[in-house]
């Protein structure tokens, strides 16, 4: 038993081992700069390679919802799919419109891969496994995510376009009206934790009364921050049903209709890299980041869980893709402002409430009918002055 | 309540992504190069022209009247007349196409030449796999890549194919009895039957 302990430990720890071993052999003057490129190196080898599994299951994925294989030809059930993707974009000829302003349409795509990497610095993927423990890791996520909103406005605008310039307003008024909710939907687990460091956080949730764990989403506030925190990242990575942005159908493509090869590969990265940080953030929020979910599977490595429930926050991304259709820019704004930002603020509210009363059954009960009860109040009201009628359409009949 | 939709399109899609893999009903794609759907009886692509006999260069039904050539409408079809003359199906003299090209990757398949043609001398074929490195060179088809056989226009539209057949018999076998009766006529000028009469009634004609 004893011996099979220490082997979970070993295990789980085998990376930060690993580390260390190899910084034995590093002379003192580079034990910094060692440092730096160890801990960087394999997130920037991890998460695209997860990225690329990602396009492949999201394509399959996407195929099965709509009762179609989904790319089955490269490789095995069409797991090498990436790959000719990438051999494909880096072939292709890069076009850059010539009244564009070259430098900017450049810096756009490098803009945003760097800033999608640079969140990954403060997410904790394992127990000790995390870049830099900073002691304002959550603002310094939301910091340099909102970093993103300027690569894609650099994009848009430098591409001198309608379309791109279209899908680049669109983009900015959606994301900085739903990085309120974001960010405001966070800070009741920055109130419940007290500290803005992630690996805090974490570790505060890495707690059990008998088999449960303490995950801030089994509170009532905790679950409808999660649920708008979510439903904010869905938005802020600019995926359906928030992907008016991008728009195929009306604005083709959005503030990246004038790249193409690698260049668009780079945008598709950035994107799917924010998709993943600002899901590693909700986990590490309200999920426990490293946390396993019963006291008794602890055995298991710790980044394993994180891996685990990540990959289960993008299966749900891509479920709800293939089944929500696109809202109006109407819609989205009346969501964002006339639900979810006084829904977030009613949730700061409950987390107060809950923070001042007794622990126990009343206190869950009071805080469940806050929450519930604001957010039934606030929907119908979303709902009200909605006419429901059969169009008629004026000049067909 | 608020989501209720969302939570029903949910459990819709679920239901659609696990059931795809239970049932292969569900699966409508047809997994192309492997498998083919089979195709109906009316389908059409691109012109062909027809060959009676065994020697696509002696059997061509086509007497080279252009009229395809005129009424195409994105003018696909290029034809240069004959100089000489040769006997068609039905033993008669005609002119014949010295140079019958159509360009497919020009052609909108509307069968109108199909339509116009008086000699059931071109058909619409069935092949779809035509792609080529050569997009100038190798979509313009010759007479000899033109022609195909009566067998295998009827394999392709039996039904039609069988109608062509049957009007075209009985054509023939009015043109016999013609050329019968007319040589039971001219019965002292016997010496010289077959071929001075199709030579008189291609005059009159």
């Amino acid at each position: 038993m004893n011996g099979s302990v220490r082997m979970a430990g070993t295990a789980d720890q085998i990376f930060v081992l690993v580390k260390q071993w190899l910084m034995g052999y590093v002379p003192g003057a580079l034990q910094p700069l060692a440092s730096a490129v160890l801990s960087v190196v394999p997130v920037l080898l991890v998460f695209p390679l997860l990225f690329a599994i990602t396009t492949v299951l999201e394509r399959k994925g996407l195929g099965r919802i709509q009762n179609r294989y989904g790319p089955n030809r490269a490789g095995f059930f069409g797991i090498l799919q990436p790959m000719a993707d990438g051999i494909k974009s880096l072939t292709k000829e890069d076009i850059i419109p010539r009244s564009a302003d070259h430098l900017v349409h450049l810096l756009a795509p490098l803009l945003l891969v760097v800033a999608s990497f640079l969140v990954y610095a403060v997410l904790p993927i394992g127990r000790n496994m995390v870049i830099a423990n900073l002691n304002a890791g959550v603002l310094f996520f939301f910091a340099i995510g909102s970093m993103v909103e300027l690569a894609v406005f650099m994009a848009g605008w430098s591409s001198r376009s309608k379309y791109s310039l279209l899908g680049a307003m669109r983009a900015i008024a959606q994301m900085i009206s739903y990085e309120m909710p974001l960010v405001l939907s966070a800070v009741v687990v920055i109130m419940a934790a007290g500290s803005l460091s992630t690996v805090t956080i974490v570790t505060m949730q890495a707690t059990y009364t008998g088999i449960w764990p303490h995950w801030y989403v089994f509170t009532p506030w905790g679950l409808m921050g999660f649920v708008l925190f979510m439903i904010a990242a869905t938005a802020e990575s600019n995926r359906s049903p928030f992907d008016l942005p991008e728009g195929e159908s009306e604005i083709i493509a959005g503030y990246y209709i004038e790249y193409s090869g690698f260049k668009f590969a780079l945008f598709f990265l950035g994107e799917y890299l924010g998709m993943f940080a600002t899901s590693a953030m909700a986990i590490t929020l309200f999920l426990g980041g490293w946390a396993a979910p019963f006291s008794f599977l602890t055995w298991i490595p710790s980044y394993i869980w994180f891996f685990v429930k990540l990959l289960a926050l993008i299966m749900a991304f891509i479920w709800v893709r293939g089944t929500l259709p696109r809202l109006r820019m109407d819609q989205l704004m009346n969501f964002a402002w006339k639900f979810m930002l006084p829904m977030s603020l009613v949730n700061i509210l409950c987390a107060g409430v809950w923070h001042f009363m007794a622990a126990g059954f009343v206190r869950w009960v009071v805080v469940a009918v806050l929450v519930a009860g604001t957010c039934y109040l606030l929907s119908q009201r979303l709902k009200r002055g909605k006419r429901v009628a059969v169009r008629t359409y004026r000049f067909a009949s | 309540m608020l989501g209720e939709g969302i939570l029903k399109g949910l459990t819709e899609t679920a239901r659609n992504f696990f059931g795809s893999y239970v049932d292969d009903e569900r699966l409508t794609t047809v997994q192309y190069p492997e498998e083919r759907l089979e195709q109906i009886e009316a389908t059409r692509d691109f012109p062909f022209l027809v060959y009676d006999g065994e020697d696509w260069e002696k059997g061509m039904r086509c007497v080279s009247c252009q009229i395809c050539e005129k009424e195409c409408p994105p003018k696909c079809i290029s034809i240069e007349k004959s100089k000489d003359k040769k006997p068609d199906a039905t033993g008669k003299a005609q002119f014949y196409p010295a140079k019958f090209d159509i360009d497919i990757s020009v052609c909108m398949s509307c069968q109108i030449c199909v339509e116009v043609c008086p000699f059931d001398a071109i058909k619409m074929d069935v092949v779809y796999e035509l792609s080529t490195e050569d997009r100038f060179g190798g979509l313009l088809l010759n007479k000899e890549q033109l022609s195909k056989s009566n067998e295998y226009y009827n394999k392709i539209h039996p039904t039609e194919a069988g109608a062509v057949d049957a009007a075209l018999a009985a054509e023939r076998e009015k043109a016999r009895q013609a050329a019968a009766a007319k040589a039971a006529e001219a019965k002292p000028a016997a010496t010289a039957v077959v071929g001075a009469a199709a030579v008189e009634r291609d005059g009159t004609k």
